[in-house]
């Protein structure tokens, strides 16, 4: 599904060269729940960038489902980003002026998908918050906010879901609602899940939990 | 994402934020309204003084006296009292000038008019009787000058509208006496109304028989002793030419008064008298459409700077929908969108405004002039099609900065 060989990020500030990611190489299996953990500024996000199409490495090459990512113009990433990719912030960032309906309809306004009311309203169906599919963002609590971008992120069927902590903003109950919503994404649906945290107990939900340190990784633990 | 969807996303964007469109919009209409009502006063004023010189009679040619001299020391165009009584007959001679109708001598001058206690300063016009077809004034009640009574130099007048109204407060002049020059006149006729007043317009007027002004109110003779007219008005036969009546009666002319030199007399045709009024009016609706378009210039600054606000406040949003795949191109034509929808509701609300104030100010009085408008079809389409380019011009640099941003960065906005 993921693979990675030698990715190398460096940012420039002006004339000094910052590396972020130093040569990282990586294999997340199709239909696997895997956990990155890391502390922070260890280039946790970058990697998710990269991984998430939003960004592009430095050096090295980035194959998602036998496709080369690296060669890519801006405007072919921004459609794998559409069919292929879901990803869900910790931030949620969710449009604050729109419905959750027509959050979760984003998606397929730039995919071309027909019966979009339907389809958006299947997908909040599938996380649990179809009842508050007319509310706003500001009108619905911070679990339900995350569910609804949750499924802005299922709403294109993609392959893949990248989640740079998606429970950094909620509490432990939401947060272990939220967790158990990508394990049963993961288990049920055979969708690949990535999921970056700094909580253990998050993490843990993962079958794999790989350590991410200095733009490095270096070391993974299988969960049993 | 189709043309439809980008008008749904901007509709949706425009609606949310509504203070701020409606702000916007504003800029637009006052733009186009002041385009449409400021180059209506224009085309109104151009129709205005195109008709008056059409209600004059057409197909006209005017031959006045040249300047008169003295020694070396030019005077005033038509100053000179070359052009007589007889000039004119010898024009109505189809013999001599093919291209010619009708002709109508005219002599003029200010007189005061007195009748039953009240009195005018006025215009004195000689006339014969194709005065009423080539100058196109006939009467409304009574009877128009007659051969006769220029024949026998009848002490009778024809009263313009506005000289009856004040003269006789609304009673009926036919058959009343008036004084000019402490001369006893009586009055035969009133002309037809003819509405407005100054340039050329005959409703403050009094017209008399040509021989009788001639002998009795004026008396200005020609060297040769002929009696002088002040200008012939010549009509020209249907389909003639005006260059070739002008060649026609210069040589009558030319003939008549024994020139070999420069003439003594000017050939003006209507055609260049409206030529010259469109051009002057012309002039103004242009100085008129400037002063508009500045005002759309500062609309569109307006609309630009919103815009950039606009999108430096929706950096986020522009993220999200990069993320969830928008590519640049959805981004630019969501911001044009965006910018042509805000331009061309301003447009459409702007011509509505205009052609209101357009309306209102029609016939009304300002500062003494009575202003007309018109709103010509064509202003309408180019004011909407202008709107339009505004937004897209000024649109254009903030949809484009909207779409380059990176989604990464634009995520990470606060």
């Amino acid at each position: 599904m993921i693979t990675f060989s030698n990715v190398v990020k460096v940012y420039k500030m002006g004339s000094i060269e910052v590396p972020v990611l130093r040569g990282v190489s990586c294999t997340i299996s199709k239909g696997e729940m895997v956990a990155i953990m890391g502390p922070s500024g260890s280039g946790k996000s970058t990697l998710m960038n990269i991984m998430g199409c939003l960004d592009q490495p430095t050096s090295g090459t980035y194959q998602l489902e036998g496709q080369e990512i690296t060669r890519l113009k801006d405007d072919d990433l921004a459609g794998i980003r559409n069919k292929k990719i879901g990803f869900v912030f910790q931030t949620f960032n969710l449009l604050p002026w729109a419905s959750a309906l027509g959050n979760v309809e984003l998606p397929l306004i730039y995919g071309g998908g027909v019966q979009r009311r339907r389809r958006a309203l299947e997908a909040l169906e599938r996380v649990g918050v179809a009842h508050r599919a007319r509310h706003r963002p500001s009108e619905i609590s911070g679990g339900e906010q995350q569910r609804v971008a949750i499924a802005r992120a299922l709403v294109n069927n993609p392959s893949l879901i990248l989640a740079d902590e998606p429970t950094g903003n909620l509490d432990s109950r939401s947060s272990e609602e939220i967790v158990a919503i990508f394990r049963g994404l993961n288990r049920e649906e055979g969708i690949t899940i990535v999921l970056v945290t700094h909580e253990r107990s998050i993490a843990e939900n993962a079958r794999r939990i790989l350590h991410f340190r200095d733009g490095l990784f270096e070391g993974e633990e299988v969960m049993a | 994402m189709s043309l439809v969807e980008a008008l749904r996303v901007s509709v949706t964007a425009l609606a949310t934020h509504k203070l701020r469109s409606l702000l916007t919009v504003l800029g637009i209409v006052i733009g186009i309204s002041s385009v449409v009502s400021l180059m209506s006063i224009g085309q109104g004023s151009q129709e205005r003084v195109l008709s008056r010189i059409t209600a004059m009679g057409t197909n006209l040619l005017y031959v006045r006296p040249g300047a008169s001299s003295e020694g070396r020391v030019r005077g005033a165009q038509g100053g000179a009292a070359s052009l007589t009584l007889e000039d004119a007959t010898a024009l109505a001679d189809p013999v001599n000038v093919p291209s010619v109708a009708a002709v109508a001598p005219q002599v003029q001058t200010f007189a005061q008019v007195v009748a039953a206690g009240q009195n005018v300063n006025t215009q004195i016009i000689g006339v014969t009787p194709d005065y009423q077809y080539v100058r196109n004034s006939p009467v409304a009640d009574g009877d128009f000058i007659s051969d006769r009574d220029v024949e026998a130099r009848s002490m009778v007048v024809v009263l313009g509208a506005t000289v009856a109204d004040n003269l006789f407060q609304g009673g009926s002049p036919l058959g009343e006496s008036v004084k000019i020059n402490n001369r006893q006149f009586r009055v035969v006729g009133v002309l037809k109304r003819m509405g407005g007043t100054g340039f050329g317009l005959q409703d403050d007027v009094v017209l008399a028989p040509i021989t009788t002004v001639q002998s009795r109110i004026m008396a200005q003779r020609t060297a040769q002793g002929g009696r002088t007219v002040s200008s012939i008005n010549v009509q020209l036969a249907k389909g003639a030419k005006t260059e070739q009546a002008t060649g026609e009666i210069a040589a009558i002319l030319r003939q008549r008064h024994r020139l070999t030199g420069s003439d003594d007399f000017t050939i003006t045709s209507q055609e260049e008298t409206i030529a010259a009024q469109k051009e002057v009016t012309g002039t103004f609706t242009t100085f008129l459409g400037i002063i508009a378009g500045i005002s759309l210039l500062v609309a569109g600054i307006g609309i630009m700077n919103i815009m950039l606000v606009s999108v430096a406040e929706r950096t986020r949003e522009i993220g999200i929908r990069k993320a969830v795949g928008a590519k640049r191109r959805d981004i630019l034509m969501q911001f044009l969108m965006e910018a042509t929808v805000l331009s061309l509701f301003g447009g459409g609300v702007g011509l509505l405004g205009g052609w209101g104030v357009s309306r209102f100010i029609s016939g009304r009085t300002f500062s003494g002039q009575v202003l007309y408008t018109v709103v010509p079809p064509h202003i309408l389409i180019l004011a909407v099609a202008v709107a339009v380019a505004t937004g897209l011009f000024f649109g254009i640099y903030p949809a484009a900065r909207a779409a380059r941003l990176n989604p990464i960065a634009a995520l990470r906005y606060e």
